[in-house]
């Protein structure tokens, strides 16, 4: 019982970075239909900002608003140099561009980083919490806390701000959006900096207990789209939940069955998903038009 | 270009590049492209014939490749046979969970296939004992320059790996080509222009989605095993992730759907890393690059690109 709750703590960890990846692929995802392999990047960005800027002797809450910062401006540039001279090109062009800037960001953290695997102290204490005959860190409630906090600000974006519809009327149809007046440049914008800070707050919060380096973003990546699609792409309540659910199956297989091949559930669930219900835990099912 | 130029200038190509060769390094950089250009064939047929993409081919040509290692080492099979025996065992694999796989479209496909290539280069990575993990293991050698040297024929491991690529490579073009000029390409081109259209005029999708998956598994495989044969050992590399981003990136850049076009991706990003080798920090910054660059500006590809400038310049 102790085993399975302190596996149940690991697994809601790694799951909330998950469910923050998820969280920045659907919002992407909804307001221009592109999946942003790169989105593992960010975190990575998150997290390596971070340990530079405290590293340099910026006190950590400051270095963690740089990193928020930079990373979003990456994500707004990744938009406007990439994505954005690609409208209306096929998937396989999307998915390859997406791709190249994933190795890209990549290529330029190693040069101006390091090679190197990093990490800082944790925000309020190393001490486990015991609780009930298992522990957690004080690090993995900030996580946890943290993609709870997200999702609840997204939620009230998306359904009480003027903003948030704009976006989601974007999503719905970019032409119509543009004739009521909709700015989709500018949402488009909003949406891929709104995505990397999502990610890089993700990177933040998780560096103190996984540790950080220039190559984890493709994993995570992968990682947090398995999630997206668990719950139903372009669901934002599917995200959280997808990757809660992805975290907590990899950390009871690795934990019962076998961790070697803890990192091959993520792939069997996609592929499970897809082929038995293939619109998700929460995603509507959609006709396609000839 | 007819079929036949086409396989005449390739054939021209590789017989009269090494003339140009300074040194033996040279031919095994040319074999490395033919062995690419292979993989990259069999995807031009899936991606640029049938238009359905595959994140996942490198778990075929690890397929191939561990085949080749493994068959001799622990059936005592020969490493010629191996290659044949890792063929059929990537086709059926291919069509086996190409069934299913193929219902998907676009990203969900993209995912899936990238899902399986994962989970071969894991199942390669945790098998130590047969394996060798992460470490890799020895290949067998092919046999076939020592019966050469036996009949009087000396040749270099360099020289007989760009012949025998070389051919292979021509070979596989040529099935290519008839695939195309077939019925069975045009069925794979009009579904790739409209499924819904396509099956109005009564093409079996499923099925030419499915032939076109295989085929490019079974290119995919070869492709792997030349390249355990030729260098004689082996890593899960060549299962890995970014080998398969590689090989598609290969067929995007040169231009889908043609052999020339895979031919000259293959040759690029083979080629490329060589050249890079004095700026080997900076190879996955110009990686990243040119595949934005090229795909923002020329997403019909490099040489599609490259031609249309040259008739325009000739006019």
């Amino acid at each position: 019982m102790d085993a399975l709750l302190q596996f149940v703590f690991s697994g809601l960890t790694v799951g909330a970075v998950y469910a923050l990846v998820a969280l920045g692929f659907t919002i992407i995802y909804n307001a221009s239909d592109v999946v942003n392999f790169a989105q593992g990047e960010f975190v990575m960005l998150g997290g390596m900002i971070t340990w530079f800027g405290h590293d340099a002797g910026l006190p950590l809450m400051l270095a963690a608003a740089l990193a928020i910062a930079v990373t979003t401006a990456v994500g707004v540039a990744l938009n406007k140099f990439a994505i954005e001279p690609a409208r209306g090109a096929p998937v396989v062009s999307l998915i390859i561009i997406t791709i190249g800037a994933s190795i890209l960001i990549r290529g330029a953290t190693q040069l101006i980083f390091d090679k190197q695997i990093h990490r800082y102290p944790a925000f309020t204490g190393e001490n486990p919490i015991e609780v009930m005959g298992a522990t957690i860190l004080p690090q993995s409630l900030w996580v946890i806390g943290g993609a709870v906090a997200v999702f609840v600000a997204l939620w009230l974006f998306f359904s009480r701000t003027l903003m948030g519809k704009a976006v989601l009327a974007t999503a719905n149809n970019r032409l119509a959006a543009q004739l009521v007046g909709i700015n989709t440049n500018w949402v488009m914008t909003l949406s891929f900096g709104l995505s990397a800070a999502i990610g890089a707050l993700a990177g933040v919060l998780v560096t103190p207990i996984t540790l950080i380096s220039y190559d984890v973003g493709v994993a995570l990546a992968l990682k947090g789209f398995a999630g997206a699609m668990l719950g139903g792409m372009g669901n934002p309540k599917g995200a959280l939940v997808g990757g809660l659910a992805l975290g907590l199956l990899e950390a009871l297989t690795a934990g019962y069955l076998s961790s070697q091949y803890k990192d091959a559930v993520a792939f069997i669930v996609i592929l499970a998903v897809l082929f038995v219900m293939p619109q998700g835990l929460f995603g509507k099912t959609s006709a396609d038009r000839v | 270009m007819s079929k036949w130029l086409q396989l005449a200038i390739l054939a021209a190509l590789i017989a009269a590049l090494p003339l140009l060769f300074p040194s033996g390094y040279y031919y095994r950089i040319g074999a490395l492209v033919f062995v690419n250009a292979l993989a990259v064939i069999g995807l031009a047929i899936l991606i640029g014939q049938a238009g359905q993409i595959s994140l996942g081919h490198a778990g075929f040509a690890g397929i191939g490749a561990y085949s080749c290692a493994l068959g001799p080492e622990w059936l005592g099979l020969h490493p010629a046979l191996s290659l044949l025996a890792g063929a059929a065992l990537s086709g059926v694999t291919a069509l086996l969970i190409g069934r299913p796989i193929l219902r998907l479209r676009g990203y969900y496909l993209a995912v899936a296939t990238l899902g399986f290539g994962i989970l071969v280069a894991m199942v390669i990575q945790n098998e130590r004992a047969l394996t060798g993990g992460p470490d890799g293991m020895a290949v067998a050698e092919l046999g076939l320059r020592d019966l050469l040297r036996d009949l009087g024929w000396r040749i270099g491991g360099g020289e007989f790996w760009y012949a025998v690529s070389g051919i292979v490579l021509i070979l596989g073009a040529w099935i290519a080509l008839n695939i195309f000029d077939s019925p069975t390409g045009r069925a794979m081109r009009a579904l790739h222009g409209s499924e819904v259209a396509a099956r109005t005029v009564g093409i079996d999708v499923a099925s030419y989605k499915l032939k076109a998956f295989v085929i490019s598994a079974v290119y995919a495989s070869v492709s792997g095993s030349l390249l355990a044969l030729q260098n004689r050992y082996i890593t899960p590399d060549v299962a890995g992730f970014l080998h398969s981003i590689e090989l598609v990136t290969m067929t995007v850049l040169g231009g889908a759907g043609s052999i020339m076009g895979a031919v000259f991706g293959a040759a690029i990003l083979t080629i490329l890393p060589q050249v890079l080798t004095a700026l080997a920090d900076y190879e996955q910054l110009v990686l990243g690059a040119i595949m934005i660059v090229v795909m923002i500006f020329m997403p019909q590809g490099l040489l599609p690109y490259i031609s249309r400038r040259l008739r325009r310049t000739g006019k």
